[in-house]
């Protein structure tokens, strides 16, 4: 499970990540991390079983949590040419056994860097 | 031994052999060449993949009263008209004056969609085409013809890219990620039609092609044709394509594109043939080329397979890296699938070439009138120390008259540069030493380099100087923006 962490200018400053991972003895994987002097949003993974008591531990040290469900998405334009494939850092695009593209949303960290790189702009985020 | 005759009678009786070259290569490896050669008559190959230099005359037929274009644009995407009053040529990788993301490519995608485009043009005002402006909607079936005509398509093999820079590149290869972080390559490989006919004995002047869904011919090589490098120069009547085998795209940071399907049949006329055809992408072998050195010779990284680079990953300086394709096979085999149906249907006849293409020929570079080097332009460097203060940095730029001293170590290595500016910044600072205030991140060009690419760093990172180094980074000199204005009298 993905979770979008926001940290307001409080939060932000505390060791939230390291706290709730030794409170919940749960690995917490950071996948994305933009930290600023005021905020900051994090993405990290938690394994499935345990998000939700991870996400109890972070709403009572008042993070803001949003679970991650909607990921990247394709729509008709898609060629099928896999220039997506070496640019996702997290593999989600691979080629099947038909040589289609296939793509494994779960993984996917929303950083984006597919949505610029494909050629027939067959790549977004839905709303 | 089998004529193209007697297979185009297979045809006309539909009892006609044939399979894509993906099944050929099994056929080979089964029953060897020989059987494959008496039981297989033709084999479809394929390719899907972005091609700029493609583009389409257009016809419009006259207007009342009668112009002669000056210009002319298609959802403002400016075509060509230096021919007859109302031909045009519009290229693919033409861009939109108004539109983002969109040109040449994407209005031809939308004439083979069946939809309407703008056309705009201006007029010379003579007394035969007195007219001097018009605009109109127009779509295919309002034109007289409309032609695709490709200077270069369907390479038969192309250069693989990386990239060594610091930074990342968006190129006609696709983006290309800093310290070699990843490879892109274009080309079907072992599918692709040269590949399947190197000897060019059936791919030639003449051949009947399948070019975007329509029947197609081959009208020459194409413009930097250069076996294995081949190239091919096709044409196609444009109101016959299919919207399946024909896709606009745009490639960030370069210009748009169009991704064509084109299928080539090669008759299996002897065992020489069938051998041929049974080509298998271990043995098509390219290179791997560096998009971080901006020069015309790009150094090779390593030689390559297909098959390597169809595996996805490909070692380079011990590191295993990611490969992405440009091409896609999935549209390749369906062009090869499909071209199959259509020789099985006794939709489409095979034909031997009227004149062959060459099998050797060069691709030159430019002939340009003179290429100036940095070093050149070059001056001597004044160069520092890291720990010398800011008063004798001072100094030293009013006592030799220049406004960047570059930074080095001991052994004349690079490790920063100051400008007169730092030197302002160091007193409102309070700064004493030069370390304090130098720029560590110094851009920097090799003296056999281009002056053109000294000078496009200038104005890209909006400076005035660049210390020249060599492959050690040793301090060779400087060259500044004053020289090269005084040197080329801009």
């Amino acid at each position: 499970m993905l979770l979008l962490l926001r940290f307001d200018s409080k939060t932000v400053r505390e060791p939230i990540i390291s706290m709730t991972s030794i409170k919940t003895g749960t690995p917490i994987n950071i996948l994305k991390a933009d930290v600023g002097a005021r905020r900051g949003e994090i993405i990290v993974e938690v394994p499935e079983e345990r998000a939700k008591e991870v996400e109890k531990i972070l709403i009572e040290m008042e993070v803001e949590v949003q679970e991650i469900t909607k990921t990247i998405a394709r729509n008709d334009n898609c060629v099928h040419c896999g220039l997506c494939i070496s640019i996702c850092p997290t593999e989600v695009f691979r080629l099947n056994g038909e040589n289609k593209v296939e793509m494994k949303t779960e993984k996917c960290i929303h950083c984006g860097a597919c949505i610029k790189v494909c050629p027939t702009m067959a790549l977004y985020f839905p709303i | 031994m089998k004529s193209i005759e007697e297979i185009n009678a297979k045809i006309r009786e539909g009892s006609v052999c044939v399979v894509t070259a993906k099944e050929m290569k099994e056929i080979v490896t089964e029953m060897g060449t020989k059987k494959a050669a008496k039981e297989v008559d033709v084999v479809t190959t394929g390719t899907f993949g972005a091609m700029c230099s493609t583009g389409v005359f257009i016809n419009f037929g006259h207007a009342d009263p009668p112009i002669k274009f000056k210009r002319v644009w298609l959802n403002d995407v400016e075509a060509y008209t230096g021919m007859a009053a109302v031909d045009i040529f519009l290229g693919a990788t033409k861009i939109s004056e108004t539109r983002e993301f969109y040109g040449g490519a994407h209005v031809i995608e939308e004439l083979v969609f069946g939809k309407e485009v703008e056309m705009r043009a201006i007029g010379f005002g003579t007394d035969c085409y007195p007219r001097k402006e018009i605009l109109t909607s127009i779509s295919l079936q309002d034109v007289n013809q409309a032609v695709m005509v490709n200077p270069r398509n369907a390479y038969q093999r192309y250069r693989a890219a990386t990239n060594s820079s610091e930074r990342i590149l968006r190129t006609y290869m696709g983006t290309l990620l800093p310290n070699y972080g990843n490879v892109t390559f274009a080309g079907t490989g072992e599918i692709s039609p040269m590949n399947n006919d190197p000897e060019f004995r059936t791919i030639g002047i003449g051949t009947r092609i399948f070019l975007c869904g329509a029947r197609g011919y081959i009208i020459g090589e194409g413009t930097q044709h250069s076996p294995p490098f081949g190239t091919l120069m096709v044409k196609g009547n444009l109101k016959e394509m299919k919207p399946d085998f024909l896709k606009a795209c745009y490639f960030p940071g370069y210009a748009p594109s169009i991704f064509l399907g084109i299928g080539i049949p090669i008759p299996v006329l002897d065992d020489e043939i069938a051998k041929a055809t049974g080509i298998k992408d271990d043995e098509i072998k390219t290179t791997i080329i560096d998009f971080g050195v901006p020069r015309r010779d790009r150094p090779t990284v390593r030689e390559v397979s297909y098959a390597e680079l169809k595996s996805g990953k490909v070692e380079i300086n011990g590191q295993d890296v990611r490969v992405s394709p440009l091409s896609s096979y999935y549209i390749a085999e369906k062009v090869m699938k499909e071209l199959k149906k259509m020789i099985e249907k006794g939709e489409f006849f095979l034909s031997m070439p009227v004149e062959r293409v060459k099998r050797n020929e060069i691709f030159k570079p430019m002939k340009q009138r003179e290429i100036r080097i940095v070093r050149e332009f070059m001056t001597k460097a004044v160069t520092i120390n890291e720990d010398l203060s800011i008063e004798d940095a001072a100094m030293l730029m009013i006592q030799k008259n220049v406004n960047h001293l570059p930074v080095v170590d001991k052994e004349k290595v690079l490790k920063g540069i100051v400008t007169s500016w730092d030197i302002a910044k160091a007193i409102t600072v309070g700064a004493r030493r030069v370390e304090e205030v130098m720029t560590r991140d110094v851009v920097t060009v090799f003296p056999d380099e281009p002056i053109a690419i000294a000078i496009s760093k200038l104005e890209k990172y909006d400076i005035s100087a660049l210390p020249v180094i060599d492959n050690k980074k040793r301090v060779l000199g400087i060259v500044t923006s004053e020289t090269i204005s005084k040197m080329l009298g801009v």
